[in-house]
């Protein structure tokens, strides 16, 4: 059960504010859209798994499909090859969106720093929590992921039209 | 028919097979870790695999792995391509390589006898260059395609260029410590 934000409650209604109930919201129903290339995506199985259990956040529901899904998770190695695909699942994802970088791969090349790797996803696409690690232990993906719940709740509902998110979005030629 | 049967094949029955009928063309005979291995003149490489297919004490018939090499040193004969052929009937494997200058790496394609080869020859081409002569489409597979170097030669770092944070000092380049 998730805690009540602060708010005026009486008989029979609740009053508060609209970005505290929409960021509860929001946190704890993440649809999760894993892009798992290599040994990342299978700690991520891992992570889903009934031991580390990842639903327990909210993360029930794993849909393959962008449209439906919250936050996009790319564990494993990406290569240029698929840099351009990448980009492309994460243009069909729907307003609001997360990315996470699961494993050093992801965030930066890891050991891989060779003509073929891409040297981090953030060259495509913009990413909001790295979770570094080789493969990193499904704790680290889950303390990823609640780092990126922090992240939700307290983000304001005007984000997406904020200059600041224009200007990121056009440096990734986005529109 | 009935002799060869009980006969086992063997490297030095191929050896004798093999330069009875091409004689001095076949050169540099070795056996590193157990496997006959000699060098054929580029040119030759189809009518070479072509005998050890339809002969029938030898029936190498299935092409196990087809890959290529890049000799700076060897001037006239940089690049190469390397045949492992296996005779399933037999259990013998067989490694045959062709060398051919970088200028002008021609290579007759062996899609005509082995359908395997098909990836295996974009795959070499992709990453060495090496022109397969005959081939139903010879593009690159592992690369991006607008990759305009072959990566694979020694000429080329294995790291990526367009890295700007590398420290060198970490790598053992330059810096202040030696």
């Amino acid at each position: 059960m998730v805690e009540m934000p602060k708010g005026y409650s009486g008989e029979g209604f609740f009053a508060t504010s609209f970005d505290k109930v929409v960021g509860l919201a929001r946190k704890n129903s993440l649809w999760p859209l894993p892009f798992a290339t290599s040994c990342c995506g299978i700690e991520f199985m891992a992570t889903m798994g009934a031991n580390y259990d990842l639903a327990r956040f909210g993360s029930e529901r794993m849909g393959f499909t962008p449209r439906q899904c919250d936050m996009l998770l790319v564990a494993g190695t990406i290569a240029k090859k698929m840099g351009p695909i990448l980009r492309q699942v994460y243009l069909q994802m729907a307003e609001p969106r997360w990315v996470i970088a699961i494993g050093a791969c992801a965030c930066t090349g890891g050991i891989f720093d060779s003509y073929p790797v891409l040297q981090g996803i953030d060259q495509v696409i913009p990413v909001d929590v790295y979770v570094p690690g080789c493969p990193p232990r499904p704790e680290g993906i889950l303390d990823g992921i609640l780092k990126l719940q922090d992240l939700v709740q307290n983000e304001s509902l005007r984000r997406r039209n904020s200059e600041q998110y224009k200007e990121l979005m056009q440096s990734y030629g986005i529109q | 028919m009935l002799f060869e049967l009980i006969m086992a094949l063997t490297k030095e029955i191929i050896k004798e097979r093999l330069t009875e009928k091409f004689g001095e063309q076949l050169t540099e005979w070795a056996e590193p870790y157990g496997m006959l291995t000699f060098t054929a003149p580029a040119e030759m490489n189809l009518k070479v695999m072509q005998f050890l297919y339809d002969d029938e004490t030898l029936r190498f018939r299935f092409l196990t792995d087809l890959t290529g090499a890049h000799f700076p040193d060897r001037k006239g004969e940089e690049l190469s391509v390397i045949y492992h052929l296996h005779s399933l009937e037999n259990n013998i494997r067989l490694r045959m390589k062709v060398y051919t200058p970088i200028e002008k790496p021609d290579v007759f394609t062996a899609t005509q006898l082995f359908a395997g080869a098909n990836w295996m020859e974009r795959e070499t081409y992709d990453f060495f260059g090496v022109n397969f002569v005959g081939h139903p489409n010879l593009i690159r597979i592992l690369n991006v395609d607008e990759m305009d170097y072959f990566p694979m030669r020694k000429e080329y770092p294995m790291e990526d260029p367009t890295r700007i944070d590398k420290d060198d000092e970490m790598f053992g380049r330059g810096g202040t410590v030696v």
